[in-house]
């Protein structure tokens, strides 16, 4: 059972503070605040102890996340409640931060009362949470250009107009006002997290893919919806292989409320989604990528001496970087960091477009190039001189591995394509159906 | 912020919230309402306004009744006279229609954490758990539970319990988990809630229509029901079977701990049940929450403490990624040295080896101690690696490197010639020294180099501060003299002189006078003296990898207790004494002490010695640990001086940490030894008025990690015949 539950922010500040079991006092925020920043890195500070207190915590946003008990529960459950939480309070806020956490306090606290009785866990499912929460959310709404581009001359409607706007996901999921508080949204995010490890010749290691289904759902009251996903999706790895571009996931697991009786023939997804955001659908790709991994890297690491006299050395790494998706698909947010030797002093660059950059970040001992757009097909190279005094030769083994972060919006790397999504029966043409594909690099490492 | 000038906000909110004014203006009155509560978060104390806030109360407005209740329930154990004037209003409004009244009154009613409470919630409670509202009979169950623990030490009302009881066949799920729970806090001292066969089947029968929290919970509970037999046990298994691939991660588990504890006696079920949970765990490790994260893969580990295999083709789950924090980082080495095999030796090595450039120096030394592991099974690939990391010339690596190769060389001595080619070429970076003299003494005739190595040391010893060093280069002298006497009897001579005559370290000066005492007696006593083992390869058993029973983890399997690292840190204690060699090797010489009880032949122990425990570990220890056994020794303690009794202790391999010194009335002692893999803690006890007999005789208290009876009896055996013979002695 739970005994207090706590929201920090990252500075400490008590944003939320509920005591279920009047147990221990107050002060155990300011415990726990000392405690966990006095940890270390490298010690595990999801579950930390003091006096027979427990806290249990997870970071979200930005924010600590805090259960303490005095008893030994399980804690999946404790740290998956907490998650929960952070996602019911996403979703009833709009967005998730310490400044919309400060503004809906009071919501906040209404949710934890009816999702929390004397320490013990007593709903989260939204649709029986709704009929209980009266505040209204007070949502934040940071000025942004993005909105002013969205007009169009003389109000007509731009293309970008009809790209589901990513900040209208972002309000919360009760508000009865507004100019937005009428629309029937409904979204459904198909989220890929990539990593993936390339051998020093190129060679695929590892790849592996961990996606989900997301519905993020406005509609007051939504009857059955049906997702189509592609016929041809065959799951586990037992299943032959034809010619056919056959999408295959290792193993998928479904949200409780899925319907699956029409899955196994047509691959459609019954489910009646709640108010809020849910994930309907997980599932697995190990080891095999049914295309070409997203980026190829050519390096070339070389050392080269400026005056042998002094001593004065510099690194030179040249990369060549090969986008290989589709042409009309873009790379978002391309950042490679290249451990450099230790010693590193300074360094230049010739890059092929303004828009990009490099630094030299001596901290990290590393160099970090910035990619904001990469078209599909395209192939950009850098040259990198890094001054390192004293070089020897052991130190160019210390160039690599690189890693890369990047964003591929509507792309999925297993290609797995939502088909057709009906409200059934359908309902008076109000709703707004968005589908939205994007593919996050959770890790990806190339060796050199 | 409010921090400062509390008082003067304190009365600006008194004043606004009786005004009339504000009271008419419905949203200016909630404003200040939520501005109280606001202040109340964040640490201000505005318990002055509670005669306002119980006003505010009154209103219909819901939202802001909650807002006031939170408070009211906050400040009511303060001001216990004020709350009883809020009664009126929460009895009014637990008889309101709508039942989302009646429920949350009665919830904050319940709150109130104050005495004499009882009197006003015991009838709206008994009336709520007949409600027709499944809502209000949520929170009146709760309620019951609430009341109990209001008045901890009255008798439990039997007519409520039965009440629950029957609740257990509510209709409503949450209703039922609330029972279970109401009814585990108030029979807590009667051994919980009693779960008998109609309430397990009821319970398994509920499952589905659960959420998944209560799924868990249930589960949970069901670990006290043992079915009769074999039929029942599998049918309850299979009732359970779809629940070990459950979506959420908390119920799989839960699950597989009820099938690991329910199957004991089966082991293929066990088996079964972990082969289905291991995509769930693995999904689990993938997580986007890093804490979900590294749950799963603690919970991963343990479960490889029995089945190595189970991961083994899904290594790849366990590479790390680029921007995963250290603490997860070192878990997934952890288990990537666990469950190498064959197929993915080369893979996994290459993955380590690129980590031990990280930028981290903790995570680069991690990774090679790893490779190092690996390297017991796996030296040829292994040696390649660390001899690569050599040429970085980076002060962290070569340190490392050395440091693996010593427990290299010590575990697994058929890597010995090619870790002393290796060294060879690293001698001139004396990074850690001690480690690497430690290497040429013991391996001095197969490193060509070593006497040249040890002269510069010798020639550098006026600015060598570590006195650490030069014990260490003192027995590394002596040593090499031993099997090199021509190339080093010139320079040991010369160490010796220098740290006899102008050495100001005391220690360093004794070692020297012993070592120079001791080739006095002649070579061969010498080398009997100074030369032990060079290896032990016995000991890797101890450390490496050996299949466990389940048993031994499955009580701690989903507890928060496998991720706090308590139990960990207890193992690496206990671990590590194996893990360092120890370098003065004196005390190897002694054999293991080994003792036969008295009373009972069969009872053979041994005692050993291991390295020391420093006093921050014995104290963390001992306040961790359970007492297991407590006995009266039956004899006084020994009047002798302190030093006599530490050495007795010490002959039969028991290491004194601390006592009270001389006469005190309170004589306590604390002592430690080691047993064939577990460490035993023990206080000896003299004078406690709490024992009784303890005023004539010792009373010693031991505890234990890992728990092991048959070393306790056998360590208390041979405490006692000490005790007794040093008594003997004295007298």
């Amino acid at each position: 059972m739970i005994s207090q539950i706590f929201i920090l922010s990252s500075k400490g500040d008590h944003l939320i503070y509920k005591d279920f079991r009047g147990e221990e006092s107050k002060d155990s925020i300011n415990v726990f605040y000392e405690m966990v920043t006095a940890l270390s890195g490298d010690q595990p500070p999801v579950v930390m102890s003091h006096k027979g207190l427990h806290f249990i915590h997870a970071r979200q946003g930005g924010l600590y996340w805090v259960a303490s008990t005095k008893t030994n529960p399980s804690p999946f459950t404790i740290i998956e409640f907490l998650n929960r939480l952070a996602a019911l309070t996403k979703d009833y806020c709009g967005s998730l931060s310490e400044k919309s956490v400060r503004m809906n306090f009071a919501l906040i606290y209404e949710l934890l009362d009816e999702m929390v009785d004397f320490g013990y866990i007593q709903t989260t499912s939204t649709d029986i949470l709704k009929n209980f929460i009266q505040t209204e959310a007070v949502s934040s709404k940071p000025f942004s250009l993005f909105d002013l581009s969205n007009v169009g001359l003389f109000g007509a409607e731009t293309q970008q107009s009809k790209v589901a706007p990513s900040v209208a996901a972002s309000r919360p999921i009760m508000s009865s006002r507004g100019e937005q508080g009428g629309k029937n949204e409904i979204f459904v995010d198909v989220i890929e997290r990539l990593s993936v490890v390339i051998g020093s010749k190129g060679v695929l290691m590892k790849a592996d893919i961990h996606g989900e289904i997301k519905i993020k759902c406005f509609l007051p009251s939504c009857s059955e919806m049906r997702i189509g996903l592609n016929e041809e999706l065959s799951i586990g790895k037992s299943q032959l292989k034809g010619y056919s571009s056959a999408v295959r996931v290792d193993e998928c697991r479904f949200h409780q409320a899925v319907k699956l009786d029409e899955f196994d023939t047509f691959r459609i997804l019954k489910v009646c989604p709640s108010q809020g955001e849910q994930t309907v659908m997980q599932y697995q790709l190990c080891d095999e990528l049914p295309c070409a991994p997203p980026f190829q890297l050519f390096p070339s690491v070389e050392k080269d001496y400026v005056n042998r006299s002094v001593n004065l050395s510099m690194v030179l790494i040249f990369l060549k970087l090969r986008c290989d998706l589709p042409p009309k698909s873009t790379a978002l947010n391309v950042s490679i960091t290249v451990p450099v030797p230790k010693g590193s002093t300074s360094m230049s660059q010739e890059l092929s477009s303004p828009d990009q950059t490099a630094e030299l970040q001596p901290k990290n001992k590393a160099l970090l190039w910035e990619i904001p757009r990469f078209p599909g097909g395209a192939q950009l190279s850098a040259l990198f001189k890094v001054d390192v005094p004293g070089l020897s030769s052991a130190s160019l083994l210390e160039v690599g591995p690189v890693s890369m972060s990047f964003e591929l919006p509507k792309q999925t790397c297993t290609g797995l394509q939502i088909r057709f999504l009906r409200l059934s029966p359908t309902q008076t043409g109000l709703s707004q159906r968005w589908v939205r594909y994007v593919t996050h690099s959770d890790s990806y490492t190339i060796r050199i | 912020m409010p921090y400062f000038g509390s008082e003067e906000t304190v009365k600006e909110l008194k004043r606004a919230l009786s005004n009339p004014n504000v009271q008419a203006d419905r949203l200016r009155y909630k404003n200040y309402i939520t501005k109280v509560i606001r202040y109340m978060t964040q640490g201000l104390d505005v318990s002055a306004l509670f005669m306002d806030m119980v006003k505010a109360s009154a209103k219909v407005d819901i939202v802001q009744k909650k807002l006031v209740y939170l408070y009211m329930c906050t400040y009511a154990s303060d001001k216990p006279d004020l709350a009883l004037l809020a009664i009126n209003t929460f009895r009014k409004d637990c008889a309101d229609p709508n039942p989302m009244v009646r429920g949350l009154a009665l919830r904050n009613m319940c709150n109130f954490r104050m005495p004499g409470m009882t009197e006003y919630i015991e009838q709206p409670i008994v009336a709520g758990l007949r409600d027709k509202a499944s809502y209000v009979r949520r929170v009146a169950v709760l309620g019951c539970a609430k009341m109990h623990s209001l008045q901890p030490n009255t008798e439990i009302d039997g007519i409520i319990v039965n009440e629950l009881y029957a609740l257990l066949r509510d209709p409503d799920p949450v209703v039922v988990v609330n029972c279970l729970r109401a009814l585990e806090e108030i029979l807590k001292d009667e051994g919980g809630v009693v779960i008998n066969k109609p309430i397990a089947h009821h319970l398994l029968n509920r499952m589905k229509d659960l959420d998944s929290w209560a799924q868990s919970e249930v589960l949970t509970f069901l670990l006290r029901y043992h079915p009769r037999s074999d039929d029942e046990l599998f049918d309850v298994l299979s009732l359970l079977h779809a629940f070990l691939q459950s979506a959420h991660a908390h119920v799989a588990v839960a699950t597989l701990r009820l099938f690991l504890h329910l199957a004991s006696a089966h082991p293929a079920v066990q088996a079964d049940a972990l082969l289905c949970t291991s995509a769930p765990l693995l999904a689990t490790c993938g997580a986007a929450s890093r804490e979900l994260r590294f749950t799963g893969l603690c919970h991963v580990q343990q479960v490889m403490r029995s089945q190595p295999g189970l991961f083994g083709t899904h290594y790849k789950c366990f590479f790390c990624g680029y921007s995963e924090p250290t603490y997860i980082k070192f878990r997934k080495m952890e288990i990537l040295v666990e469950l190498v095999n064959d197929e993915n030796v080369a893979l996994v090595l290459e993955e380590l080896r690129s980590y031990c450039t990280d930028v981290s120096p903790e995570l680069a030394q991690a990774a090679i101690a790893a490779i190092g592991r690996i390297a017991r099974t796996y030296s040829e690939k292994c040696l390649d690696i660390l001899t690569g990391l050599l040429a970085l010339k980076q002060d962290h690596i070569t340190s490392a490197v050395i440091q693996t190769f010593r427990d290299l060389v010590w575990f697994c001595p058929q890597s010995t010639a090619a870790v002393c080619q290796t060294v060879e070429a690293c001698v001139d970076s004396p990074q850690d020294s001690e480690t690497l003299l430690w290497l040429l003494g013991e391996h001095g005739e197969q490193i060509s180099s070593a006497p040249y190595v040890m002269e510069g040391y010798i020639d550098g010893l006026k600015t060598e501060l570590s006195s650490a060093v030069k014990m260490e280069l003192l027995t590394t002298a002596v040593k090499t003299f031993l099997c090199r006497p021509a190339e080093t009897q010139d320079m040991l001579g010369r160490l010796l002189h220098y740290c006899i005559e102008e050495e100001s370290d005391v220690c360093v000066r004794d070692r020297a006078l012993l070592y120079y005492r001791l080739l006095q007696r002649g070579v061969e006593e010498t080398r009997k003296v100074v030369t032990g083992p060079k290896s032990d390869p016995s000991m890797s058993v101890l450390t490496g990898r050996q299949e466990e029973p389940i048993s031994q983890w499955a009580s701690t399997f989903n507890t928060l207790g496998l991720l706090s690292g308590r139990d960990l840190c207890l193992q690496t204690a206990v671990i590590s004494a194996a893990d360092q060699p120890s370098n003065s090797t004196g005390k190897e010489l002694l054999p293991d002490v080994t003792l036969s009880s008295p009373n009972d032949t069969e009872e053979e122990i041994s005692l050993s010695l291991g390295p020391p425990l420093s006093h921050e570990t014995f104290e963390k220890m001992w306040l961790d640990l359970e007492i297991l056994h407590r006995q009266t020794l039956g004899s006084p303690r020994p009047r002798t001086a302190p030093d006599t009794l530490q050495a007795a202790l010490q002959l039969v391999k028991i290491q004194t940490l601390a006592f009270t010194p001389g006469d005190t009335v309170l004589w306590k002692a604390y002592i430690y030894t080691r047993s064939t893999g577990t460490l035993i803690l023990a206080e000896l006890l003299q004078g406690d008025p709490q024992a009784p007999g303890s005023d004539e005789s010792l009373v010693v208290s031991v505890k234990q990690q890992p728990v092991n009876q048959h070393a306790i009896r056998g360590f208390a055996s041979i405490l006692k015949s000490v005790l007794q013979t040093l008594n003997v002695d004295s007298s």
